[in-house]
């Protein structure tokens, strides 16, 4: 890796200044993907900011019909919280298939969305259950808030607080992994919530995106009947590890396998 | 830039590029060099560590970030006075032959010590099959590795020097 200035400030504000302060920046929760990025060289900034030593911003609560998750609150402490498993247990067991247990223990609920990689496993949950992302300069709406292959509504420097996922009557991830990455070929985040069916597909194409026949389906009967035969559509990506007519039906088995876990 | 480290239960400050890794420090500034370099993108899992007792990959830690914590090493399993004497992990990866080359053993073994903290002494194989899914072995198929941890797992139930030093 290119050498870098560091900085561990104790503040969200520090934080910001830090970044504010000019040059190339990047923060760095758990490090896990914006390392791997920078000894590839994809990613070469001036300057690291470490959140890790910020107090506040991890651990769970649940008010109401919301589940509050801290930005810095890693994935091993997803999996395996009680309030995440009473309230929302899809998204525990979600947690609980990302990366590899050494990874899961660096790995943070934050650094997934800020990076918002388009096979991440979080991403689906979020904007299947519908929720918000809270940072220091207010919050997104968990629906406008993916825009894309790593892009998100976050502005440079604007820096993930906290989560809030709302809860779902049941809810449940099913992903097909890819055997060394650990990411998603195709994901399926089905959640039976307040307003209604929502399916998120992650994996599948340039981000992560609602899956409104497969809703429409599951509207009419939440069941595993229900989803069977259902191939994705759309603008479906094409690589080494899977054609795009390989996802679309995929994502159809993975939505099956999601609806049977939820119900 | 100086980061203070506690590793296998010496205290001292380092001086470290903000770059440097944590598996970097431990091998080419310390000399621990059972630490080992496979993949070097977090996937294969010979640079396990344990980081405040619980286990990480050090390929993708920076040093500088680790400022207080406790980091032990393979070489830091046994009590410095046991005398050549293995931990009880280390013992059972030997007595039932649970590797050949041995280039992942020692994340294998942190690794085998994560699954005891998590899920305890009485672990069953399916679930240490499982847990393993971060730690890549080229040699054995696994199945003598898992046997390993099984047992080591229910050695350290009585083992006197049954849980790492970490401080």
């Amino acid at each position: 890796m290119r050498e870098f200035a560091y900085a561990r400030p104790d503040s969200v504000a520090a934080a910001a200044a830090a970044f504010a302060a000019g040059g190339e920046a990047a923060f760095i929760a758990g490090g896990h993907t914006l390392l791997p990025a920078m000894k590839s060289r994809l990613r070469q900034p001036d300057t690291i900011i470490d959140l890790a030593a910020i107090p506040g911003l991890s651990g769970v609560t649940r008010q109401g019909d919301m589940l509050w998750i801290g930005a810095l609150t890693t994935h091993a402490a997803v999996a395996t919280d009680a309030t995440v498993a009473a309230a929302i247990p899809g998204l525990a067991a979600l947690a609980m298939l990302i990366g590899d247990p050494q990874a899961r223990n660096r790995g943070t609920l934050g650094g997934v969305l800020a990076n918002n990689d388009p096979s991440a496993d979080y991403p689906a949950a979020l904007l299947a259950l519908g929720g918000t992302v809270e940072t220091d300069r207010g919050s997104h709406d968990a629906a406008d808030y993916f825009q894309g292959m790593f892009a998100t509504a976050l502005a440079d420097g604007e820096i993930i607080t906290r989560v809030g996922f709302a809860v779902p009557r049941r809810s449940a991830y099913a992903k097909f992994r890819h055997p060394a990455s650990r990411y998603a070929v195709v994901g399926i985040y089905v959640a039976d919530t307040a307003a209604g069916v929502r399916v998120a597909v992650t994996g599948a194409g340039p981000g992560v995106v609602r899956w409104p026949e497969a809703e429409a389906a599951l509207t009419v009967s939440f069941a595993p009947a229900a989803a069977h035969g259902l191939v994705l559509g759309g603008d479906l990506n094409t690589d080494i590890h899977a054609s795009a007519e390989y996802r679309a039906h995929l994502a159809g088995v993975m939505l099956e396998r999601a609806v049977a876990a939820a119900v | 830039m100086a980061t203070t480290l506690t590793i296998n239960g010496t205290t001292a400050a380092h001086d470290v590029s903000p770059a440097t890794l944590l598996v970097d420090l431990l091998r080419d500034g310390l000399g621990l060099t059972g630490t080992h370099i496979g993949c070097d993108t977090s996937q294969c899992g010979a640079c396990n560590v344990l980081i405040d007792g619980v286990a990480v990959k050090a390929c993708t830690v920076l040093a500088i970030g680790l400022d207080g914590a406790a980091v032990t090493t393979i070489e830091g399993l046994a009590p410095k006075d046991s005398a050549g004497a293995l931990h009880p992990m280390q013992a059972a990866f030997r007595e039932h032959h649970g590797l050949q080359c041995g280039f992942c053993t020692p994340g294998m073994v942190i690794a085998g010590l994560e699954i005891v903290r998590r899920h305890g002494h009485g672990v069953d194989e399916a679930t240490i099959g499982h847990e393993l899914e971060g730690n890549l072995c080229r040699c054995t198929g696994y199945r003598n590795i898992v046997t390993a941890i099984s047992a080591g797992a229910k050695a350290m139930a009585t083992a006197s020097m049954g849980a790492p030093i970490d401080a």
